[in-house]
């Protein structure tokens, strides 16, 4: 999949701790992204880490780095040294494991997360530079980068959802930078995922809750 | 965003401005950011690489896998004693890389250029050249936005993930990114910036990404350190006015097919290379053994 770099700091950046930008910062930034679509620091984890992850999780620190992001640490943050210690003194049960995925990018990792939040599901992909994707969230083919405030919003699948939501951020002044889409089945549950140059107030998720038939929205922010 | 050098040069070339200025514009535009705002972050990442650099040279204990630590300031110590072969500048910004590069080795806080397997190179060569032109944290930073450019543009239309490319992907394109910065600081037009491009990423073509361990120390730290030099060099050939026979963005775009044909074990995977040497497979097992690390960490189902 082709996920273009965008900003002179893709290349000059990020601003991290070591050793290693795809398997080290990039798997920090996977958690954190994992953690935002939870909603809060999940009790039980599991990572599976596939391809180059696998082979070199540990020598990297992908393990640490990666809760360190479900912790909420920034990629610069030097407490991702210690991760797997906070973690286990806040209780947070964790798995890793180690397996091989054919056809995606060969720094991947499944995380698997519950807790206080909403469970997630999610494959991430660390692209090089520390630049990642989301690529799949709960069974849904997604594809969402870290680099912008994100909507995540749960729908059912009807005519006119992307309309409204094109409607309803263009009032705001909202631009969209990116936009997928998927669905389960048609008429079924769906998911939107919206890159946004901007952050949206309160009231702009008030709105999109009253007019669309959303089953939940949450706002992410660039990580 | 940027896809080729040889669009850069005709941006350049038309509005008479050098290409970190285009890169910063097309920043602007592509963020809606405003400049100053996009100058302080650049500004930030600088002050972190130079922490990162001065650091290096201070210390010398050793990184946690034992594998590292100690040969930037043991390179600075022995230039400055006078004996060193290469002059200043070279031995100057070969052990600053080194140091950004233990530091990284270290866990230690660092900027990725692009990557932080190759974060020592850029930063090595910008500050080097602060000493040798005499200049202010202004041009650095117009430095690093021409770096920057260079960078996008690899990235783009090739890759900078060792992962995909090997070591090429990495380090080639740091070296790259700071032969193109270094011949902008040094006076250089945007055509001879495209030369030191392509001089110096056709030199670390199909370099392979090994490392010993999986770790980022062996030979990550050393590539940065000679490859510093290296990007001097190419710049300097380009000042020179010597030209590529192969253009840059043809250059980027055989890194890219070499990198698709390079087999698996010789990106990033330690599975190939100087990572499956005796030496290596026995430092391997030793730091495995030594459990450098505790905890949670041990994985269910092992790594091999």
């Amino acid at each position: 999949m082709t996920v273009g770099y965008r900003s002179a700091f893709d290349i000059i950046g990020p601003a991290m701790v070591g050793p290693s930008s795809s398997h080290t910062a990039g798997a920090n930034r996977i958690g954190q992204m994992v953690r935002q679509l939870s909603g809060a620091t999940p009790s039980t984890v599991k990572v599976t880490f596939f391809n180059s992850f696998a082979e070199t999780y540990i020598g990297h620190s992908t393990d640490r780095a990666t809760i360190g992001g479900l912790l909420g640490l920034r990629t610069d943050d030097p407490r991702n040294r210690d991760a797997l210690d906070i973690a286990r003194r806040a209780g947070m049960k964790i798995v890793f494991e180690t397996g091989t995925l054919d056809g995606v990018h060969p720094n991947c990792l499944r995380a698997e997360v519950r807790g206080a939040g909403d469970p997630v599901n999610a494959v991430g992909i660390s692209i090089g530079g520390g630049r990642i994707a989301i690529i799949e969230l709960d069974g849904y083919n997604v594809r969402l980068s870290g680099e912008y405030p994100t909507l995540v919003l749960r729908h059912i699948d009807r005519i006119g959802v992307v309309e409204t939501i094109g409607t309803i951020l263009a009032r705001a002044g909202i631009n969209v930078s990116h936009m997928e889409i998927d669905r389960k089945r048609r008429g079924g549950e769906a998911i939107a995922v919206i890159e946004l140059d901007q952050a949206v107030t309160t009231g702009i998720l008030d709105s999109l809750r009253q007019r669309l038939p959303l089953l939940t929205v949450k706002q992410l922010e660039a990580v | 965003m940027f896809t080729t050098m040889s669009e850069i040069l005709e941006l350049a070339s038309g509005q008479n401005l050098p290409i970190s200025e285009i890169m910063l514009q097309r920043e602007v535009e592509e963020t809606g950011r405003p400049r100053e705002e996009i100058i302080a972050r650049m500004r930030e990442h600088l002050a972190t690489m130079e922490s990162a650099a001065r650091e290096g040279l201070q210390r010398v204990d050793r990184s946690a896998s034992g594998l590292s630590g100690g040969d930037a300031k043991r390179l600075h110590d022995y230039y400055a004693s006078g004996r060193a072969l290469l002059g200043p500048q070279g031995n100057l910004a070969a052990s600053l890389a080194l140091a950004v590069s233990e530091t990284n080795a270290r866990m230690g806080r660092i900027v990725a250029t692009p990557t932080a397997g190759s974060a020592g190179i850029l930063p090595g060569v910008l500050l080097t050249l602060r000493e040798r032109l005499q200049l202010g944290t202004e041009e650095l930073l117009a430095g690093a936005f021409t770096a920057a450019a260079i960078g996008l543009v690899i990235a783009n239309s090739a890759t900078i993930a060792g992962a995909s490319g090997g070591c090429q992907a990495e380090v080639g394109s740091a070296t790259a990114m700071a032969a193109g910065a270094a011949v902008e600081l040094a006076g250089g037009g945007p055509d001879q910036v495209c030369q030191a491009v392509a001089l110096a990423l056709e030199n670390v073509l199909g370099l392979v990404c090994d490392p010993v361990a999986g770790l980022v120390e062996v030979p990550c730290i050393v590539r940065n350190g000679v490859h510093a030099v290296m990007a001097l060099t190419a710049a300097d050939m380009a000042l020179a006015g010597i030209q590529s026979v192969i253009p840059a963005d043809e250059v980027i775009a055989t890194m890219n097919v070499i990198g698709n044909a390079m087999p698996r074990q010789f990106k990033e995977t330690a599975l190939g290379g100087l990572a499956i040497t005796p030496t290596a497979i026995c430092l391997r097992d030793r730091i495995r053994e030594q459990g450098t690390r505790q905890g949670p960490s041990d994985p269910k189902t092992g790594t091999n």
